[in-house]
C-alpha cells in the first residue's frame, strides 16, 4: 500500500510516496538517490547499511520505511557539517581505518551511535558494540584505534 | 577510477573516431608530455588475440602511460583497479616521488577500458612488483624531458637545475624558475620508455617509503565513493534473476503470472535468463519471490564430508613441480619418518560488496560499470555475449568493495548487458548475498600428503610432497633438504562439472594458504617428534637468508623462548613465501578445551618485501591478511550437498569480527635496495599453520584440517 511518509533526512524534511513495508535502505538508495548506505547481506548480519534513526544506529535493510515517519534519519552523507568532517570520519581517515571502503559508512555510523551512549569506551566496550559490523578487508585493528581517537576528539581531555 | 571526473562519461561523450590510431589517441588526451610504458606483464600481453586486433581500441604497444598535462597535473592511466589494496595511493606515490611533485597533484585513472591501455587484471600481488619499476622509470623519463625543456627556457645547463614540488629552479639563482605547467603548455611531446633515465636513488626518496594516508579515504568516509551498485542512470531498471536451487538443476516449469501483476514490474526472458525488472531493486526482488518455478534437482554425488575422498579418487597423474637428490636415499638416511595428510575445505571470497554491474546500450555500443578485478576481461565477455566487437564495449570500474580473487568472475556484468539489450533500457544487476555464495568461485577444497624424514642430527633429509587440487603456488618448500620432490595433482581452477561440484577460482594468495598450512604443520610435527624447539628446528634447516631474517625478526619481536612443543604456552610459528615476499609469523592462542573454542591472542608477523613504497599501506595489508586469515583457519568452510550450496548468508558462514581480533604486531625488514615485492597477499598464507602449531603447543592436539572448528578441535583433543 503506497502511503506518504515524512521524516527528517540529514537535517532536511523529506516526503516519500512508498509502500510503508519497503525497507528504509532501498528507499534511501533507490527512491532518494543516497547511495552511501550499502547493502552487504540484506538480512541484518553485516551492518553495511547502518544509519541513525533518532540518534540510534539501526540496520536500514530491516527497518520498514513506514516506521521512520516523523523521525530523524542521518546517513553517511549527512554526517559532515558545512563541509567539515565529523570527528569519527576524521579519525577513520587519520587512522587508515578502511580499505575497500564498502563497510565504512555503516562502521562510522555505528561508532557515532556508540560514542553517543558511551563517550569513553574501553576496548571490550568497542568490541561488544561493533561486533556485528563486518569488515572483510581486516581493518578492525585500525577501526578500534579510530574509535579511541574520535572519543578523545569529541570529549576532549586525555587518554583514560 | 577518479570517479567524479570519469564516471559521468560514457560513449556519447567520446569522439566517434576513438580507435586504434596513436595520433587520434593523443588528440583526445589534449596537450602535455606523455610517456608510454610496457609493464612486466609483456608475456601475457603478447598472447595472440589479447593484443591488437579489432578488439583493441587504442595503440597496443604499451599498457600504461602517464601524462603531465598543461595544468602541470600528473595523470596515470592504468587498467589496474582499486579494491582496498591501496594501489591508488602507492602508484601515485611512486610518480610523485620521481617527478618531484606533491602527491596531491597526481590523478589516477584506473580500470576504464576506453581511457586506459589493456591490462590483464588486478591480482597476484603484481601491481607494485611489476608496475612499480617501469612506472618509476617513466616518471624519471618525463622529468628528464621537463628538465631539458627548462634548461632551454632558462638558458642554463641541466646540471645546474633542480626540481621541487613541480617547479624547476636554478640551483644558485632561485628566481630563475619555471613550472611544469608552464613548460607543458601548448606542447605535445610523446616518449616511449627506453629506460635511459635513471630513477631517483633510494636515499633521495622523500615520498616513497614514507607513511602516507590513503588518497581515497575522504570519499570513502563521506559516502561519496561510488561502487558499481551506486551508479544511477536515467531510465535504469533493476533486475533480479531466477536462480536454480543447485548447480546442475534443470528448470522444469515456471509460472511468472503473479510477478507480472506487480505494478511497474516487467518479466524478461532472454535465452536462459528469466528476470524481473523494476525501477527499485527491492520491488524487483519481491516480484521475483512471486515467480513459481519447478527445478529437477541433480543427483547428489559429493558433499562437504565426502569431497576429500572424491578428490583423491578423481585426481589425475601428478606433475613434478620441483625435485632434487634421490627420495630413496633420503629414506635410507632418515631415522625418523613422518607421514601426514592435510585437508582444506572450500572457502568463499565473501567481499562485503556482492557482485554488481550496470549496462547501457546505445547506438550499437555498450557501456558497462562493473565491480571487477579485470575490466578488460569484462569487455571481452560482454562483447561476446552481445555480438559486439570489443571496441564497441566500454567498461568502467568504479571503486570495488573487496575482491580477493572473486571478482575475476564477471557473470553479473554479462547478465546486466544481456538484460539491457533485451529491455532496451539501462539495467543494473546487484547480487544478493545468497547469489554471491552460489556463484562464487570458491577456493578449491584440497588434500596434501607429505612424507618427510630427519636424520640423527635433526636435519631434514627427505621431503616427498603431493598436493591434490590445491594448486602449486607455494607448494615448493624452501628448506635445505637434499632429497626432495614436490608433485602437483590436478591444480588449477575450473568452472563446475569437473572434479568440483561448482566453480573454483583464485582466492587471496591462491593455493599458497593450503600449501603453507600443510608444509609448516609438517615441519612442526617433525620438530615435536625430535623434541626440538620449532623455531630453532627451522633455523637449523634453512639456508635462505631472507627467510632466516624474517624468522629471527619475528622471534625477537615476540620474545620467543625456545622450548619443545607441547609446552602448554600456546605459542606457534610458521614461515612462508609468496609473490617474492618472505614472511614469518608467531602466534599465541588460548584453547578452551571444553568448548573447543580458540582465541588468538597475539600475532607477530615479520615480512621482507624488498623496497617498501608505502610502509603504512604495507602494514595495513599485513594486518588485513592476518585478520582475514583467521576466518579460513577457524570457521570458514562452504557446506554443500552436490551442487546445492548450503551457506547463503553470514548467519552460517562466519567471517572474522572484532571479538576475534588478536593483538597484531608487524615488522617490515629494511630492504630498500631490493626490488619491491608483493604485499597484498603474502601475510595471509601462514595463518593456518601458525594457529595449528600454537593449538598443538597449547594442548598437544594436532589439527590436520582447516578450518579448525570447535568440533574438530574437540575430536583432536580426544585423539591426543
Amino acid at each position: 500500500m503506497e502511503e506518504t511518509i515524512q521524516f527528517k533526512l540529514n537535517g532536511n524534511p523529506v516526503r516519500v510516496a512508498a509502500d510503508g513495508q519497503r525497507k528504509l535502505l532501498w528507499v534511501l538508495r533507490s527512491d532518494l538517490g543516497l547511495t552511501g548506505s550499502k547493502c552487504g547481506c540484506a538480512e541484518g548480519y553485516c551492518g553495511a547499511c547502518t544509519v541513525l534513526v533518532d540518534g540510534e544506529p539501526v540496520r536500514s535493510c530491516l527497518v520498514p520505511v513506514g516506521k521512520v515517519q516523523g523521525k530523524e534519519v542521518v546517513t553517511i552523507e549527512g554526517l559532515a557539517t558545512d563541509g567539515r568532517l565529523h570527528p569519527v570520519q576524521k579519525a577513520f581517515v587519520e587512522h587508515d581505518a578502511l580499505q575497500c571502503g564498502y563497510c565504512t559508512p555503516g562502521m562510522i555510523l555505528q561508532v557515532v551511535g556508540l560514542l553517543r551512549k558511551n563517550p569513553r569506551p574501553s576496548r571490550p566496550d568497542i568490541v561488544k558494540f561493533m561486533d556485528d559490523n563486518y569488515c572483510r578487508c581486516g581493518a578492525h585493528a585500525r577501526i578500534v584505534q579510530a574509535v579511541w581517537s574520535a572519543a578523545l576528539a569529541i570529549s576532549g581531555g586525555t587518554n583514560p | 577510477m577518479k570517479s567524479d571526473d570519469y564516471l559521468e562519461l560514457d560513449f556519447s561523450d567520446l569522439p566517434a573516431a576513438w580507435a586504434t590510431d596513436r595520433r587520434e589517441f593523443l588528440k583526445i588526451l589534449g596537450g602535455g608530455i606523455f610517456v608510454f610504458v610496457t609493464v612486466g606483464e609483456a608475456e601475457s600481453l603478447a598472447q595472440p588475440g589479447r593484443r591488437g586486433g579489432p578488439g583493441q581500441s587504442m595503440p597496443s604497444d604499451f599498457n600504461a602511460f602517464l601524462k603531465i598535462g598543461e595544468d602541470g597535473r600528473v595523470s596515470c592511466f592504468t587498467g589496474k583497479i582499486e579494491m582496498g589494496q591501496g594501489v591508488i595511493t602507492s602508484l601515485a606515490q611512486m610518480l610523485a616521488e620521481e617527478l618531484n611533485v606533491p602527491l596531491r597533484s597526481v590523478d589516477m585513472v584506473m580500470g576504464d577500458t576506453e581511457l586506459c591501455p589493456w591490462d590483464m587484471g588486478t591480482f597476484g600481488s603484481m601491481t607494485t612488483r611489476f608496475f612499480g619499476p617501469p612506472l618509476r622509470a617513466a616518471a624519471a623519463e618525463a622529468r628528464a624531458v621537463l628538465i631539458q625543456l627548462a634548461a632551454e627556457r632558462l638558458q642554463a645547463p641541466v646540471a645546474e637545475l633542480q626540481v621541487e614540488e613541480g617547479m624547476i629552479f636554478h640551483k644558485q639563482q632561485r628566481d630563475k624558475r619555471v613550472s611544469y605547467a608552464e613548460l607543458t603548455k601548448g606542447k605535445k611531446i610523446e616518449r616511449r620508455l627506453e629506460g635511459k633515465a635513471v630513477p631517483e636513488a633510494v636515499g633521495d626518496f622523500t615520498i616513497v617509503g614514507k607513511p602516507v594516508l590513503r588518497s581515497d579515504a575522504q570519499d570513502k568516509v563521506t559516502g561519496k565513493a561510488k561502487y558499481a551498485g551506486d551508479i544511477r542512470l536515467p531510465g535504469m531498471l533493476c533486475a533480479k534473476i531466477l536462480r536454480p536451487p543447485a548447480h546442475g538443476a534443470k528448470l522444469n516449469s515456471v509460472d511468472t503470472s503473479a510477478a507480472e501483476k506487480v505494478p511497474g514490474v516487467r518479466v524478461v526472458r532472454e535465452g536462459d535468463l528469466i528476470a524481473v525488472v523494476h525501477q527499485h531493486p527491492d520491488v524487483a526482488e519481491w516480484a521475483l519471490s512471486q515467480v513459481v518455478a519447478q527445478f529437477d534437482p541433480p543427483k547428489v554425488e559429493v558433499d562437504d564430508r565426502t569431497i576429500f575422498d572424491h578428490l583423491l579418487k578423481v585426481a589425475p597423474e601428478g606433475r613434478t613441480v620441483a625435485s632434487g637428490g634421490d627420495l630413496k636415499k633420503g629414506e635410507q638416511l632418515a631415522t625418523t619418518l613422518v607421514e601426514e595428510t592435510y585437508l582444506n575445505s572450500y572457502v568463499a571470497h565473501a567481499p562485503i560488496e556482492p557482485h554488481a554491474a550496470v549496462a547501457k546500450i546505445e547506438g550499437g555500443k555498450a557501456t558497462v560499470w562493473a565491480s571487477t578485478q579485470n575490466p578488460f576481461g569484462v569487455r571481452g565477455e560482454v562483447a561476446g555475449a552481445l555480438g559486439l566487437s570489443a571496441e564497441n564495449v566500454r567498461v568502467i570500474t568504479p571503486f570495488v568493495g573487496g575482491g580477493f580473487g572473486g571478482k575475476t568472475n564477471n557473470r553479473q556484468a554479462v547478465e546486466a548487458a544481456r538484460l539491457a539489450k533485451a529491455v532496451g533500457q539501462p539495467v543494473q544487476v546487484t547480487w544478493s548475498r545468497a547469489e554471491e555464495f552460489f556463484y562464487d568461485t570458491f577456493r578449491p577444497a584440497a588434500v596434501v600428503k607429505i612424507r618427510s624424514g630427519t636424520d640423527g642430527s635433526g636435519r631434514i633429509v627427505l621431503w616427498d610432497y603431493r598436493e591434490y587440487f590445491a594448486g602449486d603456488r607455494g607448494a615448493q618448500h624452501f628448506y635445505d633438504v637434499p632429497h626432495h620432490s614436490t608433485t602437483s595433482h590436478g591444480g588449477g581452477w575450473r568452472g563446475g562439472g569437473g572434479p568440483h561440484p561448482f566453480a573454483t577460482g583464485p582466492w587471496r594468495a591462491p593455493a599458497n594458504n593450503t600449501n603453507s598450512f600443510a608444509r609448516e604443520s609438517q615441519i612442526d610435527v617433525m620438530a615435536a617428534k625430535l623434541g626440538a624447539d620449532p623455531v630453532l628446528f627451522r633455523v637449523s634447516n634453512l639456508k635462505d637468508d631472507r627467510m632466516l631474517g624474517v624468522l629471527k625478526a619475528a622471534a625477537a619481536k615476540f620474545g620467543w623462548k625456545p622450548n619443545k612443543a607441547p609446552s602448554g604456552r600456546g605459542v606457534g610459528v610458521a614461515c612462508g613465501t609468496d609473490s617474492g615476499t618472505c614472511v614469518a609469523w608467531i602466534a599465541e592462542v588460548a584453547v578452551d578445551k571444553g568448548s573447543g573454542q580458540v582465541q588468538v591472542k597475539r600475532v607477530v608477523c615479520a615480512q621482507d618485501m624488498g623496497l617498501v613504497i608505502n610502509p603504512e599501506g604495507a602494514r595495513i595489508q599485513m594486518e588485513g591478511c592476518i585478520t582475514m586469515g583467521l576466518g579460513y583457519v577457524l570457521t570458514e568452510e562452504v557446506r554443500f550437498k552436490g551442487g546445492e550450496v548450503l551457506d547463503r548468508n553470514f548467519d552460517t558462514y562466519k567471517i572474522p569480527r572484532f571479538s576475534w581480533l588478536p593483538e597484531i604486531e608487524t615488522v617490515l625488514i629494511e630492504a630498500q635496495n631490493s626490488p619491491a615485492q608483493g604485499g597484498g597477499e603474502p601475510a595471509i598464507i601462514g595463518m593456518g599453520a601458525v594457529i595449528a602449531n600454537a593449538v598443538f603447543d597449547a594442548t598437544g592436539a594436532r589439527l590436520r584440517q582447516l578450518p579448525m572448528t570447535p568440533d574438530r578441535i574437540k575430536a583432536a583433543l580426544k585423539e591426543s
